[in-house]
């Protein structure tokens, strides 16, 4: 499971990049969700699938799911979201602010340099 | 008492100067500021007993003792006579530019804090032991001579003298703290006692022929030796006063000072003689030349200042031939070395403060102007007077004692048989009897274009008159000086300069007193360098009179062939050739620095995988596939390549909601109840929210992405992406410590009291990192509400404004 696993972080890992490289702000934003849910199933994947059971005591069950891959996850889920909500109004401003949202043409100028 | 802190008092006062100024306006802040080096040349003073007996003193400060770097002072007769320099020239400038600088028009704050900030730095090149320590007080001196240079920081020239003397005397810090790093490794120490000690092992060492020209650059471009010699003509656009005390009495000796530190060490060797001695005479020759073309007094001083500079190294050159002969002709060198660093630095500091009082009393330093000054300002007169006679070399005064010496250790030069001297050691004197010819014209130049002849039918700027009592004050007391040697100078050499001289030549001499060299002005009619002097003032003579049918002939070298132009172009180059190939790679496009950043990810990562052979699979490992996991993970994958290939906005978002289900939909696979819980909450938040978004972003557009565009960005997404299922499959197979998960599920109960262990680490194990987590979501939180509510119109306002 664990094969499968790696190749499909790897395809979500792909099409995150191929999007952040794009020019629109929108398939960045999508990029950058797609690549946190690579990471997510990067770390849980990293720490095993293994394990028959959730990681909840329970009376007569010795192989749990590793907890820790999870609390780590659980953390980043709600940080991504924030991150995402952020990115996502700061592209709503700045598509306001400048009428484009081209990344080609948002750049410095030599004044900035 | 620790006297090594007192190199830090100057520093430590110039905190307080900006008080003083801003408190104190009536008062001029020169007069604080006095107190620094007048109670610091007094204090030091107590040390010429020690130091006449050949004892030195010794006060340390740790600072990184485990790399074995430390504030040292350490003061034998050489680092005192430099310290007293410092703080004696110090204080008669401070009390110059006390009358020079208006305490209403200019920013006195900044003119003393930087003034202070060189005199500990001086002091510290001066007195250190620790080569670190030396490098790094060597390079504030070049911060703060920058900053003085370009203390008049409106004017062009002031910006540009300063930089270019930053450039070319960092660049020798550089190579210097290379050598030092060299001598470093082949002493294992850095404390210059210490190499000293253990250099005669350094000689055949492949380090040692590199040191010692890292080091000697050092030293070449702070003292402003051929072809460095460059940027002090450009430094004379700082104020008179930091002219007096930087560029020409402390700052640019301190290159001397280095050579004559690292004598014992490096004076074995041929290449050091032939480098010092060789450069040393070269730039004598070259300044002396060209000093007479000049036409700005301070250009004039400064080019008399590199060809004297010249002339002091040249003499430390040939004092290292001491090493190589028992002769004692060739004792002679090192004792007038540093007999004419204590006769320049009176003569010319007066002259630096005379050009100053012309300037300030006339508004003009172009001698061209000038002319007949000498019955309005009688003292200045007098003053330039005996300098420039010191300086060309003519009794009675203190330059004529040292020029004999010099004429003196050239001419022994002759009778050094090793290193090909015996073919080209008559050179020596030859070029220093040509370059006291052209000291004594531009002496002569300066003061009589100055002072004699009659007044220019133009009017000078400011109607001329003699300078204020307080202004004449210093430049008296130099003169003094001047006149005052001449008549003592065993009394000096046995106070100073004899004790300096053992500093140089340790091995040598094992007392002072043992320094075996009687100054005197007369040595008879058989004596060659009195025919040598004699000559010299003869031709000299002729060609000052005949001065303006050959000066003409200067203009026959075209400014692009100087080195100045080289410097010029070199720097154009620099810049723009910089310039070309950053902007090359910085595009400003945020997407190309993103290339770079996953092209290197992935490459660096994929290649330390191959190399360290980190890649392992352990099939055994892996858990057996799941049906309802292979179901899933076609589904992730087809909603991937529904968002990748959505040609509309709704169609992408909808995609991504799919992928956040499934991964959700693996939670709940993979056993983790709680991610799939929230992982559903958030995707679904997320997906309103997009909506919401939706609105206020346009569709969907390629921006004209090529398809080159295209493959470039699959190339590098392919990469990363092989190089994340690589990581994952061997980060998975490998573990090369145990988790610490195990501890989590053995101790969830009994310690935490918790059932569950996720949320239990989560607000238990790791309570903090979630608070921060919860921090964290609040500030972007607070950032969302200001970006939507803050008001668009800033930009409409402000252009409002500029109407």
């Amino acid at each position: 499971m664990e094969f499968l696993m790696a190749i499909v972080i790897g395809i979500l890992f792909m099409a995150a990049v191929y999007l952040i490289l794009s020019r629109s702000i929108l398939k960045i934003i999508l990029g950058t969700g797609l690549l946190s849910h690579g990471a997510h199933l990067l770390l849980l994947t990293m720490g095993g699938l293994g394990g028959t059971s959730p990681p909840v005591l329970a009376e007569g069950v010795a192989d749990y799911a590793d907890p820790l891959p999870q609390a780590l996850i659980l953390t980043a889920i709600v940080i991504s979201f924030g991150v995402t909500a952020f990115i996502l109004v700061l592209a709503y401003r700045s598509y306001a602010e400048h009428k484009t949202d081209n990344m080609n043409l948002m750049r410095g100028n030599d004044e900035h340099d | 008492m620790n006297f090594v802190l007192l190199i830090f008092l100057p520093i430590m006062a110039a905190l307080f100067v900006p008080l003083l100024f801003r408190k104190l306006k009536d008062i001029h802040t020169g007069w604080f500021v006095l107190l620094v080096p007048v109670s610091l040349f007094i204090y030091y003073i107590g040390f010429i007993k020690t130091t006449m007996d050949g004892g030195h003193a010794l006060s340390e400060l740790q600072w990184i003792p485990s790399l074995g770097i430390s504030f040292v002072s350490y003061i034998d007769g050489l680092s005192l006579l430099f310290t007293l320099l410092i703080t004696g020239i110090g204080a008669l400038v401070v009390l110059y530019s006390i009358f020079y600088l208006d305490k209403r028009k200019e920013k006195l704050n900044h003119f003393y804090v930087y003034l202070l900030i060189f005199m500990s730095a001086m002091l510290g090149v001066v007195q250190s032991d620790n080569v670190i320590s030396l490098y790094l007080f060597w390079e504030l001196t070049s911060i703060s001579s920058f900053l003085l240079i370009g203390y008049w920081s409106t004017r062009d020239g002031s910006r540009f003298g300063a930089l270019k003397s930053m450039m070319i005397t960092v660049f020798g810090g550089l190579m210097m703290l290379g050598g030092f790093v060299l001598l470093g490794i082949m002493g294992d120490t850095f404390s210059i006692r210490e190499l000293i000690a253990s250099s005669p092992t350094f000689v055949g060492h492949e380090f040692f022929t590199l040191a010692l020209v890292l080091v000697l650059l050092g030293a070449f471009t702070k003292s402003a030796q051929f072809p460095f010699h460059i940027w002090l003509p450009d430094a004379m656009e700082a104020p008179t006063p930091v002219s007096a005390y930087l560029h020409s009495a402390t700052m640019v000796k301190a290159g001397l000072y280095l050579v004559a530190r690292f004598t014992p060490i490096f004076a074995v060797s041929e290449v050091w003689i032939w480098l010092v001695a060789g450069i040393g005479l070269l730039t004598l020759f070259w300044g002396s030349f060209f000093a007479v073309k000049q036409t700005d007094l301070k250009a004039i001083l400064a080019f008399s200042t590199i060809s004297q500079l010249g002339l002091i190294m040249s003499l430390l050159g040939a004092g290292a031939l001491a090493y190589h002969s028992d002769d004692p002709i060739f004792k002679f060198a090192t004792f007038a070395a540093i007999f004419h660093l204590i006769n320049h630095a009176t003569f010319k500091g007066s002259l630096f403060m005379i050009a100053g009082i012309v300037d300030h009393e006339t508004g003009t330093r172009d001698i061209r102007k000038l002319g007949g000054l000498m019955s309005i300002m009688p003292v200045s007169f007098t003053v330039a007077f005996i300098g420039s006679m010191s300086m060309a070399g003519l009794p009675p005064f203190n330059g004529f004692l040292s020029k004999e010496m010099f004429l003196q250790s050239m001419l022994a030069i002759r009778h050094f048989e090793l290193f090909n001297f015996a073919t080209w050691g008559i050179l020596f004197p030859v070029i220093a009897w040509i370059a006291s010819v052209f000291t004594l014209v531009y002496s002569f130049y300066f003061v009589f274009k100055t002072f004699a002849g009659q007044q220019k039918s133009e009017p000078l700027p400011i109607k001329p008159h003699e300078a204020p009592v307080g202004m004449l004050v210093s430049p008296v007391i130099l003169a003094t000086l001047v006149v005052g040697i001449f008549f003592i100078p065993n009394l000096i050499g046995k106070w100073l300069v004899k004790p300096a001289v053992m500093a140089v030549q340790p091995d040598l001499y094992n007392h002072p007193s043992e320094v075996d060299v009687d100054v005197a002005a007369w040595h008879g009619f058989d004596a060659p360098e009195l025919w040598m002097t004699v000559s010299l003032v003869g031709v000299g003579l002729v060609l000052f009179l005949t001065l303006a049918r050959w000066q003409k002939m200067y203009d026959i070298q075209p400014e692009y062939l100087s080195l100045n132009a080289l410097y010029d172009s070199a720097m154009m180059f620099g810049e723009g050739g910089m310039n070309k190939l950053s902007r090359f790679y910085m595009t400003g496009l945020i997407r190309t620095y993103l290339i770079y950043m996953f092209a290197f990810i992935a490459s660096i990562t994929a290649a330390t995988l191959f190399i360290k052979e980190a890649f392992v699979v352990d099939m055994d490992s892996f858990s057996p596939i799941n049906l309802y996991g292979v179901l899933t993970a076609i589904v992730l994958v087809v909603a991937v390549c529904m968002v990748l290939l959505a040609k509309t906005r709704l169609s992408a978002i909808i995609a991504l909601g799919a992928v956040g289900y499934s991964v959700a939909l693996f939670f709940v696979i993979f056993k983790a109840p709680d991610l799939a819980l929230t992982q559903l909450v958030i995707e679904t938040i997320s997906v309103a929210l997009f909506l919401l978004a939706f609105k206020h972003l346009p569709s969907l557009n390629n921006h004209g992405q090529t398809k080159r565009n295209k493959i470039g960005n699959l190339i590098i997404a392919a990469g990363v992406g092989i190089t994340v299922t690589l990581i994952a499959l061997s980060a998975h197979s490998q573990k090369l410590i145990p988790s610490i998960s195990q501890y989590y599920k053995d101790t969830v109960a009994t310690e935490a009291g918790g059932g569950n262990i996720v949320n239990v680490i989560l607000v238990d194990y790791r309570g903090f990192d979630t608070l921060f987590e919860i921090a964290v979501l609040s500030i972007a939180g607070i950032a969302v509400i200001a970006m939507i509510r803050l008001k668009l119109s800033r930009k409409e306002e402000s252009t409002d404004e500029n109407q």
